[in-house]
């Protein structure tokens, strides 16, 4: 590797550590469970939701399951 | 029933079920791998951690032995770093080894249970991230700087050596067992092991704790931004901005976090820009100027509209900003740290070490340890080690790393806070943080009284105050106590020696004011939804209604209640005579070990039912520290007759005042202030028997289960069955050779396995 093969690399690494510790990374990990559950073609598979659904979803359940953030 | 001894527990438990078929990829390294690697000293690694054990002691000794007209502050740096990792590579080994012995053959919450949204395997470096996000906080901001009353050294030495052997220790089992147990909470925990009894005063507990937390937490924000109009309109414009960014994920770009904390990140900037605009002024300095009273209630408004608002609206969107802010700060302050490297001229232990002082009331025992609790031991990450976290983890192993170094991080922002307070000038110091009580919130008052306190080296002069005030963008930094402004100065005095120079200081200044309101605000929502969601479970054993936790009038009576119960003790700190933060943040710390003590139980509790007793002590000496240091600074709070420590003592001696015909006490001028500080000492006398005799109750029956289990041998577990583990991942932040060469076999196997599906 180069030194602009590194360097996309490293950007590359980073913006993956950002935008899981974000939690932005939660729709792409849900999709793939579902996938692994339920392989393409597996039959009655439930629907996967869409993007919008998933995070809907989230915060809806953010509403009756609160986390603690501490002091 | 229970007749039959069985084996201590230990890691062959189980082993048949877990065994894997040779002819399959390994999930976990054996533990002779393990061993056999730890063993392994290379003269590099003896290099290393030679070489870090001799810069860590050399920086105690710069610290605490030669203690020279001044110390570096990078001194502290290196004396915690040094010690944390030293801690982590062989105390938190030693745990895992003989105490834990986690089974990287069993599989974790998040790959028996995942549902790929509350449980789903999340990679160690980014848990991490998570994990610390959801456990620093304000707590160990303000902490420190209150205690640097007593001097640099106390504090240092506390938060350093109570993190390696008692605060991480606690969040390391709480995790593990938690993970253990499916991702049970605490309370859950604490029925399960200490019966009935035990369980609901763990339960009472934690909700009382979680309602002072909350309160004195509030406090704090209040007394950051009462009399600053500039704090004012910049920490009320995150509220619209967390709006705007809660609809933009919501309607416009679902899932686009980063992005929107970028844009909420530049608006908030724009924001403190703003204030300090807004706040030069006529207008908007007398408009967004507002007194302690009304902003208090400003924010027990906001807190209940907040706690019952939609999470997708305000809450989440301003966890996000809380999360960017967070990280990006505690960050940039250690490397400015590094690169300033203050000098320090606050003495080792200072004239207030044995009697207390205008800061801190009472002796250093037990009073240093309740005043830094998060930081150096923290009860309240319990909760959070019984949260969220251990429904991500995808390793047993790595309960180590995310746990326990989690824990040593949190502690990192302490020994940094502690830095920043004591790198501004003591008298400045004192001038901040003695209540208007006592310098009369004056300049001239302030200067009078700090001169007064005879501190060698200390020569304040109003021309000090009035710059630093003016420096900072505030009318006046007297008496401006409760601590975020303290470190918001120190900040700024370090950040502006990087950036930007005298005139950057008021930005500083106020961007630290916006980081600390920031999550106190989010801990503050977030407190009261789960106090709610936990009041309503337990008024739902008497009436059913409460359980289902979607009836609306439930939820806003419960939400009510909850909020009623914190602006209470809040209103009642703003209104103190005696100055508020003084008097109520012993009963915060205090709060906060009880927790600590009641979670410590339950792990010992734990422990002595595997059966392991040899290494009992792990537990049981932070719990043994934390249960006399709580259970001696409440009785001092109750029995004490000295008035400045004792909240009865204080009650009796304005009560016989009143009785006495006197319109004037102390520091409380009008028989009005009077009453009020017989009222608060009154409410504040009884919070503390109530914590201290519930947490009583929650160690008795720890020990009464652990006596049982010694008696009996009868030793079992509460643990969900083990279930074979099906993935591989390293444990430690970098992995081990033997570690990468499973991986690098894993990786190939999925490449296989990729190139196979997409040529069918």
């Amino acid at each position: 590797m180069n030194t602009v093969e590194h360097l996309k690399k490293g950007a590359r690494d980073l913006a993956w550590f950002v935008k899981g510790i974000m939690g932005e990374d939660a729709y792409d990990k849900y999709k793939a469970h579902h996938e692994s559950r339920h392989p393409s073609g597996g039959g009655e598979a439930p629907p996967v939701m869409t993007e919008r659904e998933f995070w809907r979803d989230q915060t809806d359940r953010q509403d009756t399951n609160p986390q603690g953030r501490c002091c | 029933m229970g007749t039959r001894p069985r084996t201590p527990h230990d890691s062959t438990e189980g082993a048949g079920t877990l065994d894997r078929d040779p002819a399959l990829l390994a999930v976990a390294l054996d533990q002779t791998t393990h061993d056999a690697e730890e063993a392994h000293w290379t003269p590099a690694k003896i290099a290393i951690w030679g070489g870090i054990s001799l810069l860590g002691g050399l920086s105690w000794v710069m610290l605490a032995v030669v203690r020279g007209e001044t110390v570096n502050a990078i001194w502290f740096v290196f004396a915690s770093v040094c010690t944390y990792l030293i801690g982590y590579r062989f105390y938190s080994n030693y745990i895992q080894k003989h105490l834990l012995k986690p089974d990287d053959r069993r599989a974790t919450p998040a790959e028996y249970k995942a549902d790929g949204k509350d449980y789903a395997a999340t990679d160690r470096r980014v848990l991490f991230g998570h994990h610390f996000a959801a456990i620093a906080g304000a707590g160990p901001l303000v902490g420190p700087v209150l205690a640097a009353q007593m001097g640099y050294l106390p504090g240092t030495i506390w938060i350093i050596v109570g993190v390696v052997l008692a605060g991480a220790v606690q969040d390391y089992l709480v995790l593990f067992f938690s993970m253990r147990r499916g991702g049970r909470s605490l309370g859950q925990m604490a029925r399960d092991e200490l019966g009935k009894v035990g369980g609901t005063a763990a339960l009472i507990a934690t909700l009382a704790i979680m309602v002072i937390i909350v309160a004195i937490l509030a406090l704090v924000v209040v007394n950051a931004l009462a009399a600053s109009p500039w704090g004012v309109f910049s920490v009320s414009m995150t509220i619209p901005i967390a709006l705007l960014m809660g609809c933009y994920l919501r309607f416009f770009r679902p899932g686009k976090v980063t992005e929107v904390s970028i844009i909420g990140f530049i608006l908030l900037l724009a924001a403190i820009i703003g204030g300090g605009m807004i706040s030069s002024t006529e207008w908007g300095a007398a408009f967004f100027h507002v007194d302690p009273l009304p902003l208090a209630i400003g924010i027990i408004i906001y807190g209940f509209v907040a706690a019952i608002l939609p999470v997708w609206l305000l809450l989440a969107p301003r966890d996000y900003l809380s999360t960017f802010m967070k990280i990006g700060t505690i960050g940039m302050l250690a490397i400015a740290i590094v690169i300033v490297r203050p000098e320090i001229s606050v003495p080792a232990f200072s004239e207030f070490t044995a009697n207390g002082g205008p800061v801190v009331s009472g002796s250093l025992f037990p009073f240093l340890f309740v005043t830094i609790a998060c930081g150096a031991l923290s009860g309240f990450h319990a909760l959070i080690a019984s949260g969220t976290t251990p429904k991500l983890i995808e390793k047993e192993r790595q309960t180590r790393f995310i746990g326990y170094g989690g824990m040593l991080m949190e502690s990192f922002v302490a020994i940094m806070a502690l830095v920043a307070a004591v790198s501004i000038d003591r008298g400045i110091y004192f001038a901040m943080n003695s209540s208007a009580a006592l310098t009369g919130g004056t300049v001239e008052g302030a200067v009078a009284f700090v001169n007064s306190l005879g501190l060698t080296g200390v020569n304040l002069t109003p021309d000090m105050l009035t710059q630093t005030a003016k420096d900072v963008g505030e009318a006046t930094i007297v008496s401006r106590s409760g601590g975020a402004p303290t470190l918001s100065v120190g900040l700024a005095h370090i950040m502006q020696q990087v950036a930007g120079g005298k005139g950057m200081m008021a930005f500083w200044y106020h961007f630290a004011i916006m980081f600390e309101a920031l999550f106190i605000l989010t801990a503050v929502d977030a407190g009261t939804r789960v106090a709610r969601f936990m009041l309503q479970d337990s008024l739902g054993n008497v009436f059913p209604k409460f359980k289902n936790t979607s009836w609306r009038t439930g939820a806003w009576l419960t939400t009510g209640i909850m909020v009623l119960a914190w602006g209470a003790v809040l209103i009642m700190g703003v209104t103190d005579p005696l100055g508020g933060i003084n008097t109520l943040f012993p009963l915060f710390g205090i709060a906060n070990q009880l927790l600590a003590a009641i979670a410590l139980a339950v792990c010992m509790a734990i422990v002595a039912k595997r059966g392991m007793f040899t290494y009992l002590w792990i537990v049981a000496m932070p719990l043994a520290f934390a249960a006399v240091v709580t259970i001696s600074a409440s009785f001092l709070k109750i029995f004490s007759t000295i008035p400045a420590v004792g909240y009865f003592a204080q009650n009796r001696a304005f009560s016989e005042a009143l009785a006495a015909g006197q319109t004037s006490f102390g520091t409380a001028k009008t028989v009005a202030a009077m009453e009020a500080v017989v009222r608060n000492t009154m409410v504040q006398g009884l919070l503390s028997i109530l914590f201290v005799v519930l947490a009583i109750i929650v160690m008795v029956t720890a020990i009464q289960a652990t006596w049982r289990s010694w008696k009996s041998r009868d030793f079992g577990t509460n643990e969900d069955t083990a279930i074979p583990s099906e993935m591989f991942a390293p444990s430690g932040f970098l992995p081990t050779p033997a570690e990468k060469e499973l991986g690098a076999s894993w990786d190939a196997q999925a490449r296989l396995e990729k190139s196979a599906k997409s040529n069918r």
